[in-house]
């Protein structure tokens, strides 16, 4: 029983959450305000360690409720600091209040999150109810797939919450246990590296800046309230072209290049099409391998932004497709899985020729999803199972 | 492919096992993967982990169903209601146990018609002054591998374990690498 070796070292066996709490080492943010929950903990755990051994020289703020430390991400990204934070499922519910307005305020605080149910009933395994719930808060949305796109996308989130087109909180999601706390290898940048790709953050209207004072979160009345909204809107707009451009930068500086909005996985030629967030993804390439052996034309879309939506190049992206099963880790109870609402809207504004478009709830609480389940799938577009109806994947019925 | 899943007990350290052998098998150059499973944590309950091997990138992110080695950290799990070790072991598989008892009682009580090796971990570790027999067990795995170097073994201990208890795993490892005849 031996192995043939063929790939070239230079990799570190660490977890999702390790990975991310060297982004955050590398970046050495000013002011970290942490709360513990689980799968999250071991993110802040590894940071702290880092912090204690010298090794960054950010100020970690113990508080005592995920709300108190959006409240003193808030207020440290105001007086003028670079702010991060991490978080998971009930924890980012508490938080939720003050990310509306850290975004509002254009906050550019990058915020891990190790995707998990929310509760009832009480459940500490990976879905994305969480990270949907937080979905029109104001926040780019940015999915990992595995350990090494975890720590990527929080050096690129980096940069992109803190373009002065975009200032606004960005949340990177890895999923809980799935990937916090696999042990993979991983390509970590030097430090020098990272530090010249994020550089200094210089904040527009700082607080401690007493020679120049300004007034920051104050009542604002129907006559400004849209306008300051509208220029959400913008925030968020502008987040796509910079991701564009920052994809660039990065490819330079890693060698690792995150092409487009997202991953098209054997999709130019498929018949069948699978959009997936996140590490199912990756299960969901074996499958596909599997079936494309066997002759069945099959390929994946798996988004790494989820906010801003990249509607018009995934529904060109489908375009031509026989059908697309989108399946959604999250419910919205009374309608359908977040991620199929986007893409259905998305199909019928570009779209002329629709491809049919089915939808699967899977993975709630955990529930793992191996590649046999994720085939039924493409089973079930093949035999034209009824559309019209929402489809739960693994569930016992 | 190799997929290997781990029993023990929690606080056996079947995790800190699955990672250390993936950690020695990066050093060799292959791709790894190791992760437990995770429940309500309770010191004393049945836990798994698991570690995949391979040639290529590994990209599923689901549990082991068909695992290709079993490894029993601790034998009262042969008889634990809650447990069943061979569950999904390939028949081709290798079911390697911490106890004193042969292959053939194994056989017996788990029915297992593939190959088994035992070998009596438990005793190993006291011999060489060790708290639990993970690492031995780690040891015999690793010859049963072939291609996992005991130095890289070492060298991922020394990440794990603080300077005392260093050596005492060292030996540990030696002692069920030593125990088994050769590679599968």
């Amino acid at each position: 029983m031996r192995l043939a070796v063929e790939h070239p070292n230079k990799l570190t066996l660490i977890t999702g959450a390790e990975a991310a709490a060297h982004a955050m080492r590398q970046i050495n943010p000013d002011v970290v305000p942490v709360y513990p929950i689980t799968p999250q903990t071991p993110i802040i755990e590894t940071f702290a360690q880092f912090v204690a051994d010298g090794r960054c020289d950010s100020e970690i703020i113990n508080v005592e409720s995920e709300h108190s430390a959006m409240s003193a991400a808030v207020g440290a990204s105001c007086a003028g600091a670079r702010v991060m934070t991490a978080t998971s499922s009930q924890g980012l519910a508490l938080m939720l209040e003050i990310v509306y307005i850290a975004a509002a305020m254009r906050c550019p605080i990058v915020i891990a999150v190790g995707s998990r149910a929310l509760s009832g009933p009480i459940n500490i395994h990976c879905d994305h109810s969480d990270s949907m719930m937080a979905r029109d808060a104001g926040c780019v949305q940015l999915f990992a797939e595995n350990a090494q796109e975890a720590y990527d996308l929080m050096i690129i989130g980096q940069r992109l919450a803190e373009d002065r087109r975009v200032l606004v909180p960005v949340m990177v999601m890895q999923d809980g246990f799935t990937i916090t706390h696999s042990a993979e290898p991983v390509a970590l940048l030097p430090d020098e590296a990272v530090k010249e790709f994020v550089g200094e953050y210089e904040a527009l209207y700082p607080l401690l800046d007493t020679d120049h004072p300004t007034t920051q979160g104050p009542f604002v009345l129907p006559d400004y309230y849209f306008e300051l909204k509208r220029q959400q809107v913008d925030a968020l707009e502008a987040a796509r072209t910079v991701w564009l451009e920052l994809q660039q930068d990065f490819a330079e500086m890693s060698g690792r290049r995150y092409e487009g909005f997202f991953e098209a996985y054997k999709l130019s030629d498929a018949d069948y099409a699978l959009v997936i967030l996140s590490s199912t993804a990756g299960t969901a390439k074996v499958m596909i391998d599997r079936l494309r052996r066997k002759g069945v034309k099959v390929g994946l879309l798996k988004p790494w932004l989820f906010r801003p939506f990249p509607a018009k190049e995934i529904a060109q992206a489908l375009e031509g497709k026989r059908a697309v099963a989108v399946l959604d880790r999250a419910l919205s109870f009374g309608s359908w899985g977040p991620m199929y609402l986007e893409i259905s809207a998305a199909i019928g504004r570009y779209l002329r020729e629709k491809p049919v478009l089915y939808n699967y709830i899977y993975g709630l609480g955990g529930r793992d999803t191996p590649p046999d389940l994720i085939a039924s799938v493409v089973t079930d577009m093949q035999s034209e199972l009824d559309p019209t109806v929402l489809h739960y994947l693994g569930l016992r019925e | 492919m190799i997929e290997i899943r781990w029993h023990g007990r929690g606080g056996q350290g079947a995790k800190t096992v699955s990672q250390i052998l993936a950690g020695a098998a990066l050093r060799r150059g292959h791709y790894v993967q190791a992760f437990p499973e995770y429940g309500p944590e309770r010191s004393g309950a049945p836990v798994k982990a698991f570690t995949r091997l391979n040639t290529k990138e590994i990209r599923l992110h689901c549990s082991v169903y068909e695992p290709d080695i079993v490894v029993v950290l601790d034998p009262t799990l042969l008889h634990a209601k809650e447990v069943r070790v061979t569950e999904g072991l390939k028949r081709q598989g290798v079911l390697l146990v911490n106890t004193p008892h042969s292959p053939e009682e194994i056989r017996q009580q788990t029915g297992f018609m593939g190959k088994i090796i035992t070998l009596d971990a438990e005793a190993l570790a006291r011999s060489v002054g060790a708290r639990f027999s993970n690492v031995v067990m780690l040891g015999a795995l690793a010859r049963l591998l072939g291609d996992i170097s005991l130095e890289d073994v070492e060298r991922e201990f020394a990440q794990t374990f603080g300077e005392k208890a260093l050596a005492t795993n060292v030996a540990a490892l030696r002692a069920g690498f030593s125990a088994l005849e050769a590679p599968l």
